[in-house]
């Protein structure tokens, strides 16, 4: 790692009073350390949101449930208040990496990270949930830019994200087997104001399968979405599948998470 | 440099680190606790997993300054005295390690597994070792000692 300076604020303010131009924030630390030890970035300081309490938690009422941007992905996992309102949500967090990265890893970390396997994400845009910062709020449609890039402004900081609870939900991923990465993952959720249907690990960025949404809000069933195909032109393409090959998995991890949805 | 204050292993240590030192490297170099192993470097092999206050994490993966305030535990903290932890007498007896080189890791990943799981099953076990990588004994017997230990444990 090259050098940088450190800072850990106690205050929302005081980091986002704390971030220049050339300085980052640090959450969990789980993609960002491993960039700078690759010296793929440099930084001058490191901003650490770990002093600040009023990142963390979770909280339901009026049936939404919040969760501070600080929150790790083990907290998620292991919520009661999430498992009893969207158990899909801590599903999906129960199954990100490994338990040393979800002890570490937080929801702000990986949705301002939009890495194009990311979980969270596709959780996000189907849940149609409301991303909250020091600045302003942003649906989540609005959030997810494309490669690695959001909406978010140079120091804008995440506090928290809100998700609606839905009828029903479900998370289906086809790991990659060595990072557990998505090699595509589908979240699909019945809300109402009809089906959500979100892609993750199979483009450059989350995406919304409105094909799908559309034989699913008038038949929720995971024949609905079997035979419905997605153009593989814009999918990505790798040593570990190539693009024909995620969009046919669209399909059947689509069929499976309707079947699941509860 | 930045002060740090934390207890490793029941002890408080203080020192002025630079701010890009890693956990693991504080371990190792500073406090001079080579049980940590460093396997990869790049989070994915679990060899350097550490507790801090009382979570697994892979201590290449966190920095020094990360853990000011907490409380950290190696491999070292585990035994009391001459009396081995349960899990790592249970590695022994259930021949779960080969070269050892993943040992220490193993350990401490499966202390923080039984916390959370008191009474696993071989495919929780499974699950939750994920992020540790053993290239010599094809975790069979890796499995069995988890097992072995969280019965004794009182699961
Ligand atoms: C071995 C391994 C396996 C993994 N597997 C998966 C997986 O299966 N699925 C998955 O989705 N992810 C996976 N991850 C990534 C993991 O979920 C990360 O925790 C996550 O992507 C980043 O979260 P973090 O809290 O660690 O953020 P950091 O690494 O600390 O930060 C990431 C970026 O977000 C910015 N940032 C952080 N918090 C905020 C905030 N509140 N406001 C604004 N910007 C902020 C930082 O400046 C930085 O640019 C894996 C990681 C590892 C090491
Ligand atoms: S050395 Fe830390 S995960 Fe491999
Ligand atoms: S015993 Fe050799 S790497 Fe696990």
């Amino acid at each position: 790692m090259y050098s940088f300076n450190y800072e850990r604020p106690s205050g929302i303010n005081d980091a986002a009073g704390a971030v220049g131009e050339d300085d980052k924030f640090l959450a969990g630390g789980q993609s960002y350390l491993p960039t700078l030890k690759l010296r793929l970035a440099q930084v001058d300081k490191l901003v650490d949101l770990g002093g600040i309490s009023d990142l963390k938690g979770i909280s339901v009422s009026g049936g939404e449930i919040s969760i501070g941007a600080m929150t790790t992905h083990g907290t998620v996992a292991t919520s009661s208040d999430v498992r009893s309102s969207i158990p899909a949500l801590a599903d999906m967090a129960a199954h990100i990496g490994d338990a040393q990265v979800r002890n570490r890893g937080t929801i702000g970390g990986s949705i301002a990270n939009n890495d194009p396997a990311a979980d969270y994400p596709s959780a996000l845009v189907a849940l149609n949930a409301t991303v909250h910062t020091n600045k302003r709020s942003i649906t989540a449609d609005d959030f997810f830019v494309d490669l690695f890039e959001t909406a978010l402004e140079d120091g804008e900081l995440i506090t928290k994200v809100t998700f609606p609870v839905p009828q029903k939900a479900a998370y289906a991923k086809f790991p990659n087997p060595a990072s557990r990465f998505a090699l595509v993952g589908v979240f699909v959720a019945q809300t109402t104001s009809g089906a959500r249907v979100a892609v993750t690990g199979a483009g450059p960025c989350v995406f919304r399968q409105s094909d799908m949404e559309a034989a699913l809000s008038g038949n929720f069933s995971g024949a609905a979405v079997k035979g419905i195909q997605t153009v593989a032109d814009k999918l990505n393409a790798d040593i570990h599948a190539s693009a024909d090959y995620r969009a046919h998995l669209i399909s059947v991890m689509a069929a499976r998470a309707v079947d699941a949805a509860s | 440099m930045t002060s740090v204050s934390m207890t490793v292993n029941g002890k408080s240590v203080n020192a002025d680190v630079e701010p890009n030192t890693l956990l693991v490297q504080f371990i190792r170099e500073n406090l001079r606790l080579t049980g940590t192993h460093v396997g990869c470097d790049t989070s994915q092999c679990g060899a350097c997993t550490v507790h801090v206050n009382g979570d697994s994490v892979k201590s290449c993966t966190m920095l020094a300054v990360q853990a000011d305030g907490s409380d950290v535990t190696t491999i070292e903290g585990l035994a009391s005295g001459d009396d081995l932890h349960p899990m790592q007498t249970a590695f022994r007896e259930n021949h779960g390690l080969q070269c050892g080189f993943c040992t220490p890791g193993m350990i401490m990943s499966a202390v923080d597994l039984v916390k959370r799981n008191p009474n696993p099953t071989e495919e929780t076990i499974r699950k939750e070792l994920e992020g540790n990588i053993c290239r010599c004994t094809g975790y069979h017997n890796i499995v069995k000692s988890v097992k072995d230990a969280s019965e004794k444990m009182g699961g």
